[in-house]
């Protein structure tokens, strides 16, 4: 130890006189500026210098040096929005699946496809073999100036525009060319430009991924924080050939192997606790021995929704409908000035600081899709399920956030619906706040039959916690899961030290013990009554 | 009137410390089961676990004492008066007879007493030690191939510490069954039997 912290030391005094060295050299130089990390200055690419109309010009400038990055692109579900389980067979994605938020982008791709890394995703004909349709800026924005506005099909807005049409709101046109002369690596802010904001605002739909990650203090997250680690996303989802790693569609729940490290291949998963962390992270052994079982999520993210950020814990669309004095949709604001009604979507709870449930977790998840049959007697539905058990040697015990819903389904073909909400047209639920027709035309965008009859059923999905990682000081102590009623209590298949034991012995023993001492005290007694003096 | 020095001061060195380690354990260990709340279950995991070092650190230089001296012997089994004894402190105490045994260096333990501390010695501490070891090292056993349920290793351990706590509860009252009743204790102390 006191080894380790002479290096240390000799390092950073190392580090220090090169520093100072190369300030020096800065100051004997022509230039000022600070020392590029990256070999260009994209400011200096002639193809940049000049006025961009749309997204797609500046991508085909970006395309004219970076040859594959477009096809490279193609192949991911950032671009895709489709993904195949390889093993349930379940083709998943946004394009296909159903949640209990917005429940479905289909015929609402001009306000969801802001969040693609595209230009131009208005519905399902979309061309998707196009090279110069692909976003470059959405990630790649050093600046914070980028933006795609809901309602564009993912197309930033580069000269002032009215929008909605005829409402007297002005979206403000961006400079591209300034944009397209800075662009960098992927920042926490980029990232979180579409998954901090997932669910239609901030904080709402993960719990662990909010905007307090764009600059995050180390009780938020050990890894991000802004003044010590300073992690970018890509720094744990490792990314190469634009090939983003970690995916909620098939988390890797169970990470066995060691540590990566440089020169050794390494094909497994490296945004894992484990691929920098390793089996056994403790200096306390008998931690250690929880690895086998416990995801490293579940001790070291006490709580999620800690930015100061509530998340959303439930919605319930049953109850959308309801209009003011003026005719407008209602609005219900709670203290903090948080949204809780809204007349367009229903009823919604909010919280900070949550404490997430846990359950056994392999990897599995299994989505209830279009078409699968929803029994209303069986509710709440689940929008998705975390499959695994204590058994099945893949498994390992994860928090998760429940977002519970209730949402509209045809209770006569018995499945799930899309519904139409986004948009100018007379269809659309937000516009018009009619279901009948909002879920006609959004099963119609689909090809799908609708009875014309609406019910509402209790949904219930899963999103695993693995963000906001807490300093080790603040991991859950022993107690919050070794007690009766602790975290774990529901948690079935595992033997937890003081969780409870054998009843059976427990009782016998008790009474047992409490026999012999009562037989003693008797026995005391006698004695003391019978004594001789 | 005989004062009989019974015990050395090795043994009563090792007695008291058993004691307090045993007792120790035994308060720790039900916390860890999760019978009470004292010292929080960290706490009470981490003095559990450090006291079964020093325990068994002491057991080692019991057990090399017991060999090099001898005294193991005084735990051979016998069934000889064990019938006066069972009706002494069945009936014969309660009249104020005498105690039908008289201690001696070379028999310390009346037959029945020396019968509780070998089953306490060979099939409790046993008990709890395995189990308990098999507990604490439960993940590397399990990485060696041995595949045995956490749950029924605690339940092991379980059993084993309710007969330490039932010896306990009966040695303690059948402490206060000397001529007074702290007789017992005094000699426990001091290492002197002066018993009558």
């Amino acid at each position: 130890m006191q080894a380790l912290k002479h290096i240390l030391v000799a390092l950073a005094t190392v580090a220090m006189m090169g520093s100072a060295f190369s300030a020096a050299d800065q100051k004997a130089g022509a230039s000022d500026a600070a020392l590029l990390r990256s070999t260009a200055d994209h400011s200096k690419f002639k193809e940049l210098q000049r006025p961009f109309q749309s997204g797609p010009e500046v991508t085909k400038a970006c395309l004219t040096c970076h040859t594959e990055a477009a096809r490279q692109i193609h192949q991911t579900q950032h671009w895709k929005w489709e993904y195949v389980n390889p093993g349930t067979g379940q083709t998943l994605g946004k394009r296909h699946v159903i949640n209990n938020f917005c429940t479905s982008v289909s015929s609402n791709y001009k306000a969801c496809a802001s969040c693609h890394i595209g230009y131009g995703l208005d519905d399902k004909n979309f061309d998707f073999a196009s090279q110069e349709n692909v976003d470059c800026l959405v990630c790649h924005d050093a600046t914070g100036k980028y933006k795609k506005p809901s309602g564009f099909s993912g197309h930033p807005v580069t000269k002032d525009t009215e929008f909605p049409p005829g409402s007297g709101k002005i979206v403000r046109g961006i400079d591209l060319q300034a944009i397209a002369q800075k662009v960098g690596k992927t920042r926490r802010e980029t990232c979180g430009t579409c998954h901090f904001y997932g669910g239609g605002g901030d904080a709402v739909k993960h719990g662990d991924l909010d905007s307090s990650l764009d600059r995050p203090d180390k009780a938020l997250d050990v890894h991000m924080d802004a003044e010590g680690n300073n992690f970018t996303c890509a720094t744990c989802h490792k990314t190469e050939g634009h090939q983003v790693p970690g995916s909620r569609y098939a988390p890797t729940a169970m990470d066995k192997g060691g540590a990566h490290i440089r020169g050794k291949a390494d094909s497994t998963n490296p945004a894992t606790c484990q691929a920098c962390h390793g089996q056994a992270p403790h200096s306390m052994a008998k931690l250690n021995d929880h690895t086998d079982k416990v995801a490293c999520q579940t001790c070291h993210i006490p709580a999620f929704a800690r930015g100061d950020m509530p998340t959303k814990m439930s919605w319930d669309w049953s109850t959308a409908g309801k209009r003011d004095a003026k005719g407008k949709p209602l609005v219900v604001t709670n203290d903090d000035g948080h949204v809780t009604y809204n007349g367009i979507k229903g009823d919604f709870v909010l919280e900070e600081n949550v404490r997430p449930e846990y359950m056994w977790f392999n990897g599995s998840v299994k989505y209830t899709l279009m078409g699968d049959d929803i029994d209303k007697s069986r509710q709440p539905i689940a929008i998705n399920t975390f499959e695994g058990g204590p058994d099945d040697g893949k498994s390992m015990i994860w928090p998760v956030k429940l977002f519970r819903g209730k949402q509209p389904f045809d209770p006569v073909h018995r499945t799930l619906v899309v519904t139409h909400l986004a948009g100018e047209d007379d269809t659309a639920y937000w516009k018009n706040m009619d279901w009948e027709k909002a879920i006609a035309a959004g099963m119609a965008a689909v090809g799908k039959p609708f009875s014309g009859k609406v019910d509402f059923v209790e949904t219930v999905a899963m999103w695993p916690i693995t963000h906001m990682v807490a300093p080790k000081e603040k991991a859950l102590a022993c107690n919050e899961c070794h007690a009766r009623g602790g975290r774990l209590d529901k948690v079935e298949g595992i033997y937890i030290p003081g969780r409870g034991g054998n009843r059976l012995v427990d009782t016998l023993g008790w009474l047992a013990s409490a026999a012999i001492l009562a037989g003693v005290l008797v026995h005391g007694l006698i004695r003391f009554v019978n004594r001789k003096h | 009137m005989g004062r009989v020095y019974i015990f050395t001061r090795f043994e009563r060195l090792w007695h008291w410390i058993q004691a307090v380690l045993i007792i120790g354990m035994l308060l720790t260990g039900f916390e860890i089961h999760g019978s009470y709340h004292l010292l929080g279950f960290e706490q009470a995991h981490r003095v559990h676990t450090m006291t079964v070092w020093a325990f068994i650190g002491l057991w080692v230089f019991a057990m090399f004492w017991h060999l090099t001296t001898g005294e193991w012997r005084q735990y051979i089994p016998t069934m000889k008066n064990i019938d006066k004894i069972v009706r002494f402190y069945a009936v014969g105490i309660f009249k104020g007879e005498p105690h039908p045994f008289k201690p001696t260096r070379e028999r310390k333990h009346n037959p029945m007493q020396a019968q509780t501390y070998l089953g306490v010695t060979v099939v409790v501490t046993p008990l709890l030690w395995l189990s308990g070891l098999a507990y604490l090292f439960y993940n590397e056993l399990t990485a060696a191939g041995y595949r045995i349920d956490l749950g029924t290793i605690a339940t092991v351990h379980t059993v084993g510490a309710f007969l330490m706590l039932a010896f306990l509860i009966g040695h303690i009252y059948l402490g206060t069954t000397g001529h007074t009743p702290l007789a017992h204790f005094r000699a426990m102390f001091t290492g002197w039997d002066d018993d009558h």
